[in-house]
């Protein structure tokens, strides 16, 4: 089974290190900044940064998981219906700073659907995108990330697996055909 | 891509994933064609879509590319305005039917009506009617994707899903609630749909009416049956009251409204001298006096507007799974 390491537990940890530096360079105290996770898998990353920046300040953004199934452009176009997660955004977006935050950033339709269905919470003043692995070159869309964790070449069969535990993590590539073996 | 859940997954929605994403059938035209997993996925989605009806901004698009037809074959407040909206927050294109002022009063036939509709490439077809199984005759032979909301008394699924879903946020669980429906059994599609929904998502279920209004063998489908309301009452949960039919009672089933109203309506004194609280549900239109007091209609304990509220995020999640499964 060739699956490959691509950040190791102690890398992300750096990583995550990193992005949280960029973020208070950028935003300092965070004041009328929020974190958006986008569900399913961005919400673990954004819990994640949040407490690793705890670690190093006070003061932190609040944090809302938005789901993006009703807002895709693939409804009706695939096998399958897709399946909604829990949408919880407890404050109002209007004149926020906001940080759209997902664990990979592959064709770009996710950022789409993900800036259509902000739409509803109000007109931020900005919106950046942090992504912690870059697939590069596989854009459908003219969509990139203001913070990248990793940049990786990949090809459109295979895949990226985030896994988070307790405090730690890591991130494989996987290869399709072994999906279906 | 490159978001699939894999070992490690300590937090998340656990397990759900695992369960269905896709209903088992085409047509929502009963309850009793549905399988428990499909009901639990209806009601998932219904909680996604309840959220959604909370927004500021209350629109998703999911159902853009579709045109719904509201076939309305027989009078409706609720269920034709909850079906409109809920088409309309997920971005649907609508047309509204109703045989009263239509070719049917000309004799026009209901299979060619709806064809004639179809042919102007309607995707989804929501029709009551009031003939028992005119939903299954045109899924039988049309295209469209057909919902069912209310087809004489014979089924009204998507009112048994919203009831079912208000027990379900209340409760957390629909196993083992005991639920009383009360009143005309006999003509209401209402309590067929909601009997078939509660026993297969195994709550423990009560029909209480006049005996002329109760089915023969309604035992055969796992209920108890009960005459006495008070009894009812004290055994029960969630009373689900019934509205009393007058357009169908063809024969007199029981001497008076105002007996009907001695012997079976609900009151607050009633549920105030219970030892517990339940919970009071009408699917409504309310025949005030009759069936329900004013003053029970109107308590605390009452969640008929809740069930309205539902109704728009179930019929919602109903629209948008049949629509996804093409």
């Amino acid at each position: 089974m060739s699956r490959r390491l691509i950040l190791d537990p102690p890398r992300l940890h750096l990583t995550l290190q990193r992005l949280c530096r960029q973020l208070i360079e950028n935003y300092g105290d965070f004041q009328d900044t929020v974190f958006v996770g986008l569900q399913p898998r961005g919400i673990y990353l954004a819990d994640r940064l949040v407490s690793s920046l705890a670690e190093l300040q006070n003061q932190l953004p609040p944090v809302g998981h938005l789901d993006i199934t009703f807002f895709r452009d693939d409804f009706r176009r695939r096998q399958e219906p897709l399946k909604a997660n829990e949408t919880r955004m407890p404050f109002i977006i209007e004149n926020k700073r906001v940080v759209l935050i997902d664990d990979v950033l592959f064709t770009g339709r996710s950022v789409r659907a993900a800036l259509d269905a902000m739409a509803a919470y109000g007109r931020p003043v900005s919106v950046e995108l942090l992504v912690l692995v870059d697939r590069m070159h596989t854009r459908e869309l003219p969509i990139e990330a203001s913070y990248t964790g990793i940049k990786v070449n990949t090809i459109a069969s295979q895949r990226v697996l985030v896994e988070w535990e307790e405090n730690q993590g890591q991130v494989w590539l996987l290869d399709q055909t072994d999906k279906k073996s | 891509m490159g978001r699939e859940s894999g070992p490690g997954m300590a937090i998340g929605s656990n397990g759900q994933e695992k369960l269905m994403s896709k209903l088992s059938v085409k047509h929502l035209l009963g309850i009793k064609d549905l399988l428990p997993e499909d009901i639990q996925l209806i009601f998932d989605t219904s909680s996604t879509f309840k959220e959604v009806i909370n927004r500021p901004i209350k629109k998703v698009p999911s159902l853009r590319d579709i045109t719904v037809a509201n076939m309305f074959f027989e009078n409706s407040t609720r269920t034709r305005l909850s079906f409109e909206l809920a088409e309309k927050r997920l971005s649907a294109d609508v047309i509204n039917f109703s045989s009263s002022n239509s070719s049917v009063k000309k004799g026009e036939t209901l299979l060619d009506t709806v064809n004639n509709v179809l042919a102007m490439k309607v995707d989804m077809v929501v029709v009551r009617h009031s003939s028992p199984g005119a939903p299954h005759f045109l899924a039988a032979r049309t295209k469209a994707n057909i919902i069912n909301a209310g087809d004489g008394t014979h089924e009204h699924p998507t009112q048994a899903l919203l009831d079912a879903f208000t027990i379900l946020q209340k409760y957390g669980s629909l196993k083992g609630v005991k639920v009383a429906i009360i009143g005309d059994i006999l003509h209401s599609r209402v309590a067929l749909s909601n009997i078939f929904l509660l026993k297969k998502m195994g709550a423990e279920v009560m029909v209480c009416g006049p005996n002329t209004l109760i089915p023969r063998h309604i035992e055969s489908l796992g209920v108890k049956k009960e005459l006495s309301v008070k009894v009812a009452l004290n055994w029960c949960d969630v009373a689900n009251v019934l509205r009393i039919q007058l357009e169908r009672q063809d024969t007199r089933y029981f001497p008076s409204l105002r007996e009907y109203t001695q012997f079976f309506g609900i009151n607050k004194a009633m549920l105030d001298s219970l030892d517990k609280r339940i919970m009071v549900m009408h699917p409504g239109p309310i025949n005030r006096g009759v069936e329900l007091s004013s003053d029970a209609a109107d308590s605390s304990q009452s969640v008929i507007l809740e069930q309205v509220e539902n109704g728009v995020a179930v019929r919602m999640a109903v629209l948008y799974l049949l629509a996804g499964n093409n």
